[in-house]
């Protein structure tokens, strides 16, 4: 795929995902603007839109937009450091890793959410225990990455390091955790994910301010379209945030084999 | 036995043993009882049929894998642990996939605590001298199958080693690139003479560039059989030294005794 055949044939691709989307907001307002469809249950795309431009407008949004973002980005460092650490202390010590599995495993089968309410009990409405869902949320995905990138380094790779005249810590430090690495950057898109549900979540369960108690108190008024409003937002900054964890791995996964590069040569 | 005499390699009554897979399975004796001993500055080439047991004797030989019995002996001193000395060039992808070709050969040089200026300095000019010269930004992804056979060359023989391992080291490339690389090896190996145990199951890249072939058996429990000096003039070019008629004889005396041990082999694999 090069050359202008192929910029045209994106240029379409582009056009008809637009088109696409017009679409179905063309179809939700026609089905609602007749009736076929209440009002009152399914909202209007542009009383939607207004509802979330209004929030912009006033400014009313950004402090909740802002408290949800802290939420999602402490629950995915804190939960990625964890899952890093855990994971390369399991991997490499066989007798703590099957010492802990069965609770591992049973730890990570459990649905988590509903640890939400005990989590509001232990640190109350506020940010903390959002974090502490979302880090219960991120660690898995994380943790699991880790151990399977620390299992799965090549064993000629290690052995030559060795024979290179590396020490144990070497080895940790310039074979296990960038392979680990390159896992846990492998992840990121769903951890970044998994770190906003839990974010969001949290606030829908309990609490004072984001995007998620928006939502809540919304819903509280039947005003569907602001319900629909916050959907729109947060589905908008989890693409901006995919977007960045995509920034983020082409400098850092630069060494990584892609399709591109591998034509190049 | 005075130091100077010492063999710089020498493995004494080797025997290694594996347990069997599973519980009803008998032990497998994969080396039985070899001894092999290399001369400093001395090119060995040991040969035998597929699986058996070669890469076991060079991970011995490493310090990889300590043998059931026997002793290595690395300049008359008894082998406990890694081989310090030893440089392993290995038969499959060992380069680091995350650093880029001059990172990955100055990597032994950062592991020994040597500065990162003057180690990507030093990975540099062997870069040169291994023709990658400008290729150390590339990763090992973005290079050949024989660029990356250098960049692993390079990356052994910057640490200077005494021994050289070399574990069918260039099975995996072409015809064409293999004989440039053969060639390469031979033209840096008598520019500074270093002790080498070059494993292969080529007869004729074994001939081509050794002093000295050693044929294996058929496993399992493998021991060396017969022992060849090649006594063909140096510097060798290995597609040329191929043609003259001391290479053939060689090769025909060698084969005969390999010969039937490589159809040894075939029959217990097929019926096992």
């Amino acid at each position: 795929m090069s050359g202008a055949s192929g910029h045209r044939g994106a240029v379409r691709l582009l056009a008809g995902r637009i088109l696409l989307l017009l679409g179905v907001l063309l179809v939700w307002h026609v089905l609602t603007s007749t009736g076929v469809l209440p009002k009152f249950f399914f909202g209007s795309p542009l009383t939607v839109l207004e509802n979330a431009a209004r929030w912009f407008v006033s400014g009313k949004i950004y402090r909740h937009l802002g408290i949800t973002l802290i939420e999602t980005v402490l629950a995915f460092g804190i939960g990625t450091g964890l899952g890093l650490a855990v994971g390369l202390w399991l991997a490499l010590s066989p007798t703590a890793s099957s010492l802990l599995e069965p609770y591992i495993k049973g730890a990570n089968a459990m649905p988590r959410v509903i640890l939400a309410p005990i989590f509001a009990v232990w640190f109350g409405l506020g940010i903390l225990s959002k974090v502490a869902l979302g880090v219960t949320l991120v660690f898995f995905i994380v943790f699991f990455n880790v151990y399977q990138g620390v299992k799965e380094v090549s064993p000629v790779v290690l052995a030559n390091a060795r024979m290179l005249g590396a020490t144990s810590r070497q080895l940790l430090r310039h074979v296990y955790l960038p392979s680990a690495t390159s896992w846990v950057f492998s992840s990121l898109h769903t951890s970044v994910g998994m770190a906003f549900v839990g974010a969001v979540v949290g606030e829908y369960l309990g609490s004072s301010a984001g995007v998620g108690y928006l939502i809540l108190q919304a819903e509280g008024a039947f005003d569907i379209n602001t319900v629909f409003a916050g959907i729109l937002v947060l589905t908008a900054f989890a693409l901006l945030l995919d977007f960045i964890v995509t920034l983020l791995e082409r400098r850092l996964l630069r060494w990584r084999p892609t399709a591109a590069s591998v034509e190049r040569v | 036995m005075s130091p100077a005499a010492a063999p710089a390699l020498a493995l004494e009554r080797i025997t290694c043993t594996f347990p069997g897979a599973g519980r009803a399975a008998p032990p497998y004796t994969a080396v039985a009882d070899t001894s092999l001993r290399v001369a400093p500055g001395e090119f060995v080439s040991v040969v035998g049929p597929t699986g058996c047991g070669k890469s076991t004797l060079l991970n011995v030989a490493a310090g990889l894998l300590a043998p059931t019995a026997g002793d290595v002996r690395v300049a008359g001193e008894l082998l406990r642990g890694l081989n310090r000395r030893a440089g392993y060039l290995f038969q499959t992808e060992a380069l680091m996939p995350w650093r880029n070709a001059r990172d990955n050969v100055a990597a032994g040089l950062r592991f020994r605590g040597a500065g990162r200026k003057e180690s990507r300095e030093r990975a540099d000019q062997w870069l040169v001298r291994v023709g990658l010269d400008g290729f150390g930004d590339r990763y090992p992804h973005q290079l050949s199958g024989g660029m990356r056979k250098r960049v692993s060359l390079a990356q052994t023989l910057i640490l200077d080693p005494a021994i050289v391992l070399m574990d069918e080291p260039f099975s995996a490339l072409d015809v064409q690139t293999r004989q440039l690389m053969e060639n390469h090896l031979l033209e840096l190996w008598s520019a500074d003479r270093k002790s080498v145990v070059f494993i292969t199951h080529d007869l004729e890249e074994a001939i081509s560039l050794s002093d000295r072939v050693v044929v294996l058996s058929a496993g399992p429990a493998t021991r060396p059989i017969g022992e060849f000096p090649i006594d063909l003039a140096r510097p060798r070019d290995v597609a040329e030294v191929r043609l003259t008629p001391r290479f053939l004889e060689l090769h025909r005396q060698i084969w005969e005794l390999l010969k039937a041990e490589v159809l040894k082999g075939h029959v217990r694999r097929e019926r096992p």
